[in-house]
């Protein structure tokens, strides 16, 4: 057995562990901390694929933000309030059948028997004598640019509905308007009012 | 020799486990939105899988976009739930039936 199967296969133990864990453990802090891990090991399993850029990407993308983000709303809620797991073993068999039925069918649906006959990994990006991340980078900027502005686009509307869903208005705070405050002319502040001066002082 | 159907079945594996824990998870939305992270996780193991072995690109270059929609997804998601423990009190998917859907 060489390195790299048994370096696949301790990867792979380790990551369906914390997938497991991520799904059972009682503690969201602790699940939000196993999907850290099921991540950091998919993320060596891409390595060994020898997707490197993605790879690289996913520990950035994910541990870096997205979980980072899990980790402060879990914290940010009350976590005594959390609901208490009642359903767990009412729910714990169906769950359970219906996985298996799952796995199951997508395990004989895709002939994984027939195609662990097959060959190893092809490294297209070291044939044409590139790294990965160049060879990505070329197809990503000629044919899919598009596709790449897009996704930019849904990023920046992504950033705009989470401030604009989490910002709060409230009515009683006095803060100041620049805008208002720049734009104001000299009506909206002083009103001039004609007065007699004789007539102040008159009685009828 | 480490194949292609080695990373498909672990890719399944992954799947079913989540699919499993959304059953499980009933109750609790952000452990609810982690399951769905990690389903979107073994799409990609199957997508790069994919891409490893048939030397294409565009599984991984699809993998890309996956990750950038998966997160603007679970920033939105993060979001909505911050908004509703405000308004209601509660993340338990029990207790949010104002739609009575």
């Amino acid at each position: 057995m060489s390195f790299e199967v048994l370096l696949f296969y301790v990867l792979a133990v380790v990551l369906v562990a914390a997938s497991l864990a991520v799904v059972t453990l009682r503690n969201p802090v602790h699940c939000a901390l196993s999907l850290v891990l099921t991540f950091f090991t998919c993320a060596c399993l891409w390595l060994l694929l020898r997707a490197e850029f993605l790879a690289i990407a996913l520990v950035l993308v994910y541990v870096g933000a997205v979980m980072v983000l899990f980790l402060f709303v879990v914290m940010m809620l009350d976590i005594k309030s959390l609901p208490d797991r009642e359903g767990f073993t009412t729910y714990l068999p169906a769950g359970l059948v219906v996985a298996a039925i799952m796995l199951i069918e997508l395990i004989g649906l895709m002939g994984a028997r027939k195609l662990m006959q097959g060959g190893g990994v092809r490294d297209a990006a070291a044939e044409q004598g590139l790294s990965n991340t160049e060879w990505l980078g070329r197809v990503l900027f000629s044919d899919y640019i598009l596709p790449f502005e897009i996704a930019a686009v849904i990023l920046t509307v992504a950033i705009v509905a989470a401030v604009a869903l989490t910002l709060r208005h409230r009515p009683n705070l006095r803060t100041q308007d620049p805008a208002k405050q720049s734009a104001t002319r000299r009506e909206d502040r002083v009103r001039l009012v004609d007065l007699p001066s004789s007539s102040g002082s008159k009685q009828p | 020799m480490i194949t292609l159907g080695h990373y498909l079945v672990l890719g399944a594996i992954l799947f079913c486990v989540s699919v499993a824990g959304i059953f499980i998870n009933r109750k609790n939305v952000i452990i609810l939105l982690m399951a769905i992270e990690l389903m979107l996780l073994a799409v990609n193991m199957n997508f790069v899988a994919f891409s490893a072995f048939l030397g294409d690109a565009a599984g991984q270059i699809f993998v890309f976009f996956i990750l950038t929609v998966a997160a603007a997804e679970s920033a939105i998601g993060l979001a909505i739930l911050v908004l509703l423990f405000r308004n209601r009190a509660t993340i338990n998917v029990e207790e949010l039936d104002t739609m009575k859907g």
